[in-house]
């Protein structure tokens, strides 16, 4: 990356970086928008399939992107490498979504089409994706869905024997296929066997309970990685021609997520610290309906389908602190302030605006539940009105998995909900091709930034992960392999052994520290400050709040750690401090990131900037652009912005009054 | 693996090939035993139609097996099959042992208690029909001497409050036996679905029931005076 | 509430065992049970003790990465429920709780709680899929599938690959799990070309893993946090013995 140009401007984080060279995603062909994917694939070079074999792929992460891209490299022929730090492939996050996944298949006849699906994940995801990419994902929906069809997933059905859809947040057609409430499930185990059908083959050779922490560069281009075996504790490297990170998204950086207890960001924050520019690392996203914290030993948090809101009401007591039975609390007690505020939508209003007016009434003390971060979403209504049986219908499932975690029944008392963290739009840059900045290295999935925006829409999420892993990734990852096989790298070249080297003392010093804290109390900590800072709502004042605070919570966390036992066996709580340590880094850009944006777009929600309603106030005239991060080493990072550009699709403002 | 093998070594080699076997061999024993039940109970129609009975069964297709060739037909099939039952449950049974080289320390066992009891079931089971064998058909340890009628053989037998009760007891065993085991051998035999699932549970064990009461009823009534 | 919990620890794969006794004196009702765990372990990390491995990852229930038999029941005592759902409400002020490991021969101990259960990803390469590529997938409403086959495939679906089947039956046989593939793909249209070759291989394998064999005792599907029911074992049945009958080889 070329040097710094110039000091930003004292609004946009006074002096906290430097902005370097625009960036320009070089790779999608001029042409028309639903011609530029044809024409990549046209002008993508092939590899003989006699010569694949000879080249290797590694690639990390085995959810839906990183499964899918692994079994169809496999199925190519080249020889694949796949790396996961669970105990087998199957158990990668993607398997907790639940909702569906979308297509633009217009089975129902109700004027769905790949542009409709384009345009709504451009206007979802506030005008700040790339045309281009989101054109793609919804080419690629329809093929996406073939497969998994082909493959066995066993999506829900009509009595004609035909493949079900639904309705999900806010579009208006019926484009979601779902899988009962475990469709991530269902596609995941679809990707996990055809991997495993690989690994039979022998094209693709599996490492579980390995997980990588740095990224070897070799004269400009990644070549492998560096991994530890987390049975052994073993430092090992794993070369190769091409590495794919698939390594999914950074929500645990707020310690309570609904991510799972090991999602981390360390091998993409590796690969940032190696030259991958990190692109819009404050866009994360909230969903509202999720079960609330009930203590300090709280360790995640629970989502709960958003279709709640549909018949659920969400209200607090109008009394500050008002600590009575819910079902003592006479109806003019009640502050439906939702339907107050809303009144055109209601309860329904879109995930960003519901969570933040939780988070306002709670900050206004009118919460409920242990430390009153809780609001109520009450059935008393939809019972009376449609019977117990009907809404038992329904949301039965829900209702059982809400009794199972607080032990409450919902059908007697009022459900308890908060908002919490569950997705990260932003990511590793990425260009048409899933390349970052870093020659040879790939991202897809969660851990790039590219098809989202601001704000993700509802069951897009497995639609970019497959996309991504099975059909744009094989093609893109060959392509680049038509210069392959490079030289090889031998075990002893000054790159690698720096990689593993840095590596090792990484470990000795978090084991060397001794200190008086745990890994936990730590990432709690930080989890809390981010969640307060760079949450729901951001502030000027917060984020430097935060800025100030996390550099010296990260040394306290260096010299002040506590990890019993050593790195040479099964040790938990060294993995963990591992991730935690990249976690204190990246909170840093995230909130460098968010304070730099001074505008409000989707996740993204700067209390200076909206609208006399209350709502987000977009700057497309400032801030139309991603913000891709470079790594100084510890220096004030350099910001690079690639400029968007809107042909097909025309920003315009949300409202939901 | 590719292997052209025959169809006993493939039956044999896998689990549910063995378990196949004890299902096809427990459904010959349940025929077998419900033949004997009925039989059986001709006790209550007095002395000479039970003694005929006894008679006819060695007479049954004499004219092309000889006298009690039908018979040793139906023990040598009896014979074959209770080795390949036994044969098969050992060796699941072994395959079991190796399979959990480590107990649990708090032990909390799941499943019905008839299906965890099959194998002791079946040691009661087979030992029973050792001393029934000696008893009634070879007479070694019956009071009355060999050339004796069936029908005072049985009463003798069972004049003996000892081995009624030990006779009652293993019908409750064999009842406990073929609840768990019919419904077994058809779930074994792919015939089980979630649908059907109770029924044959429910009918396995009414089959159960039926026979240890068709067996039982009659040193009961042999106890209390009913049968002299 | 206090609790004293008796765990299994093992430092590695070859260390031998025991059940260690804790004491915790401040358990909140509405804690899961890995979170009580975790309490205990930050606990023991401030004691300069090791703390218990598990493995657990997703804590919702559909990862299939908690694993530990409590008071002798896999997943303890709450039906339908995996380890990371159950809530110590479940318990009472002054219980002794045994927390053990899976045991199978199958699944060896890596230290403390956690197993190594790749023999389940062994199974799933026998032929747990459908051998279709990327790519050659005919249009999705080619081939409609009635409902009900397709519900019940679900149902087997769901299966998580926790493997509190092996763990609670006392053959430590595989079949639920295996069974459960079998059935899953087995009633679909797309899985017919390779039903037969399916069933064998995957029994094979199963039965080549040192897992026990079934003998239809059904603390499998009592355990089973998905409900998986034990009627699916009968469908792997009739499709190993369909195929043993019609010659397919396991190869």
């Amino acid at each position: 990356m070329s040097e710094l140009q110039q000091e930003p401007t004292s609004t946009q984080g006074e002096g906290r970086y430097t902005l370097g060279d625009p960036i320009a995603d070089n790779r999608a062909p001029d042409s028309p928008i639903g011609d530029r994917w044809d024409d990549r694939k046209f002008s993508a070079r092939l590899v003989n399939p006699a010569n694949r074999r000879k080249m290797s792929v590694i690639v990390v992460g085995t959810g839906l992107a990183g499964g899918a891209a692994a079994a169809t490299l496999g199925e190519a022929g080249y020889h694949v490498k796949s790396f996961c730090y669970q105990d087998t492939p199957r158990r990668a996050h993607s398997i907790a979504a639940q909702g569906g996944i979308n297509a633009a298949k217009n089975y129902r006849n109700d004027g769905d089409s790949v542009h409709r699906l384009f345009y709504d994940t451009v206007k979802g995801g506030d005008f700040r994706s790339r045309e281009s990419n989101v054109h793609r994902l919804a080419e690629n929906s329809l093929s996406i869905i073939d497969q998994c069809v082909a493959q066995g997933v066993p999506f829900a059905r009509e009595y004609s024997g035909l493949l079900d859809t639904r309705s999900f947040g806010g579009t208006q057609v019926s484009r979601t296929f779902y899988a009962r409430g475990q469709t991530g499930q269902q596609l995941l185990l679809g990707a996990y066997q055809a991997l495993e059908r690989q690994i039979a083959a022998g094209t693709v050779e599996m490492h579980p309970r390995t997980e990588m922490l740095d990224l070897i560069v070799v004269d400009g281009r990644a070549r492998g990685i560096v991994a530890r075996s987390v049975l052994t504790g073993e430092i090992q490297t794993y070369l190769a021609d091409v590495v794919v990170l698939c390594t999914g998204g950074y929500g645990n950086v707020y310690y309570l997520s609904t991510n799972a207890k090991g999602s981390n960001v360390t091998a993409a924050w590796r690969a940032h610290r190696r030259g991958a520019l990190f692109a819009n690392p404050c866009y994360t996203q909230i969903h509202p309906t999720c079960i609330p914290v009930s203590g300090e030993y709280q360790s995640k948090l629970t989502l709960m389908s958003e279709s709640l809101r549909n018949d659920g009401r969400v209200w607090v007591p109008k009394e500050r602190g008002d600590d009575r039975h819910p079902n003592d609390i006479p109806e003019d007690e009640r502050d439906y302030y939702l339907e107050r505020q809303y009144p055109a939508f209601g309860n329904l209003v879109p995930r960003d605006i519901a969570s933040r007016a939780a988070k306002n009434m709670c900050d206004a003390e009118h919460g409920v539940g242990p430390g009153g971060l809780g609001v109520y979403l009450d059935f008393k209504d939809a019972i009376e009105r449609l019977g117990r049986h009907a809404v038992e219908a329904k949301y039965g499932n829900l209702f059982e998995m809400y009794q199972r975690i607080t032990g409450d029944d919902p059908y007697e008392v009022p459900m308890r909900i908060y908002p919490a963290i569950h997705y990260t739009m932003g990511g590793l840059w990425v260009d048409y091709d899933l390349r970052s900045t870093i020659p040879g290295l790939f991202v897809g999935g969660e851990a790039n930034f590219s098809d989202h925006g601001a704000n993700r829409l509802g069951a897009s999420a497995l639609m970019q992960g497959l996309s991504d892993g099975y059909f744009i990734l094989p093609t893109t990852v060959a392509d680049y392999l038509a210069d392959a096989p490079f030289d090889e790298v031998p075990e002893d070249h000054p790159a690698v052994v720096e990689a593993v080297q840095s590596t090792q003392a990484r470990i000795d010093k978090l084991l060397s520290a001794n200190g008086n804290r745990t890994v936990d109390s730590f990432h709690r900590e930080l989890g809390q400050l981010v969640w307060d800072q760079c949450g729901m709502a951001r502030s000027k004042e917060g984020l430097e709040k935060a800025l100030d605070r996390i550099p010296s919570l990260r040394e306290e966390f260096w010299r002040d750690v506590k990890i019993v036992g050593t790195g040479d066996g099964f040790n938990q709580s060294l993995e963990k401090a591992n991730r935690v340590a990249d976690f204190m880094e990246l909170a840093e850009l995230m909130c460098l990131d968010a304070l730099h944006r001074e505008e409000s777009c989707g996740g993204h929600f700067r209390v200076e900037h909206q609208t006399e309603d209350g709502e987000a106030a977009r700057d497309d005239e400032n801030f139309s652009y991603v913000a891709a991060w470079e790594w100084t080493d510890g220096g004030k990072p350099v910001l690079h912005k690639e400029d968007l550009e809107f042909s097909y699709v025309h920003p315009s403002q949300r409202s939901y009054k | 693996m590719t292997q052209h093998r025959n169809i006993v070594t493939r039956t044999w080699g896998s689990s549910v090939g063995k378990k196949s076997v004890m299902a096809v061999t427990g459904a010959i024993f349940l025929l077998y035993v419900i033949a004997h039940m009925i039989g059986n109970l001709k006790i209550f129609f007095g002395l000479t139609t039970f003694d005929n009975y006894s008679v006819h069964l060695r007479t049954l297709g004499e004219d092309i097996f000889g006298y009690g060739g039908v018979l040793w037909i139906i023990r040598t099939v009896l014979t074959v099959a209770v080795l390949l039952h036994m044969w098969a449950a050992f060796s699941l049974w072994y395959k079991a042992k190796k399979a959990r080289p480590v107990g649990y320390q708090h032990r909390n066992p799941q499943g019905s208690y008839a299906a965890r009891t099959m194998r002791w079931g079946g040691v009661i089971i087979a030992l029973f029909v050792i001393w029934h064998i000696l008893d009634l058909t070879l007479g070694v340890v019956n009071p009355l001497p060999e050339n004796a009628g069936a029908y005072q053989k049985l009463v003798a037998s069972f004049d003996r409050p000892v081995v009624s009760i030990f006779y009652i007891v293993a019908m409750v065993a064999l009842s406990t036996h073929i609840s768990h085991g019919l419904w077994s051998g058809i779930q074994t035999l792919g015939g089980n679905s979630a649908v059907r699932q109770h029924a044959l549970k429910t009918f396995s064990i009414t089959v159960g029931v039926v026979i240890a009461v068709g067996f039982a009823i009659i040193p009961i009534s042999v106890m209390t005076g009913l049968v002299r | 509430m206090k609790l004293t919990l008796r765990v299994w620890r093992q430092k590695d794969a070859d260390a031998k065992g025991k059940m260690v006794k804790y004491q915790l004196d401040d358990v909140d009702e509405d804690m899961s049970f890995l979170e009580m765990l975790d309490v205990l372990n930050e606990k023991l990390v401030l004691d300069d003790e090791d703390p218990i491995s598990f493995d657990h990852d997703c804590r919702e229930g559909i990862c299939g990465s908690c694993a530990m038999v409590i008071n002798g029941i896999p997943h303890g005592p709450q039906k339908n429920t995996t380890t990371c759902q159950l809530h110590m409400r479940h318990f009472k002020d002054g219980d002794t709780i045994d927390v053990e490991p899976w045991r199978a021969r199958a699944f060896p101990v890596i230290k403390d709680l956690v197993t190594d259960r790749s023999a389940f990803d062994q199974i799933i390469q026998a032929g747990g899929y459908v051998s279709v590529n990327t790519g050659s997938a005919p249009e999705a409403h080619a081939t409609p599938v009635d409902k009900v086959s397709a519900d019940d495939s679900f149902d087997a679906a769901t299966c998580i690959g926790c493997g509190a089947c092996v763990a609670a039956c006392p053959n430590g046989s595989s079949m639920l799990f295996t069974a459960a593939k079998v059935t899953h793909l087995g009633l679909l249209p797309q899985g017919q070309p390779e039903r037969q070759t399916r069933a064998i291989s995957m029994l094979a394998k199963q039965d080549e893993l040192d897992f026990g064999g079934c003998t239809n005792v059904g603390a499998c599907a009592e355990v089973c946090p998905k409900g998986i029911p034990l009627a699916t074992i009968s469908r792997l049945n009739h499709d190993v013995l369909g195929a043993t009958l019609a010659g397919a080889r396991s190869d």
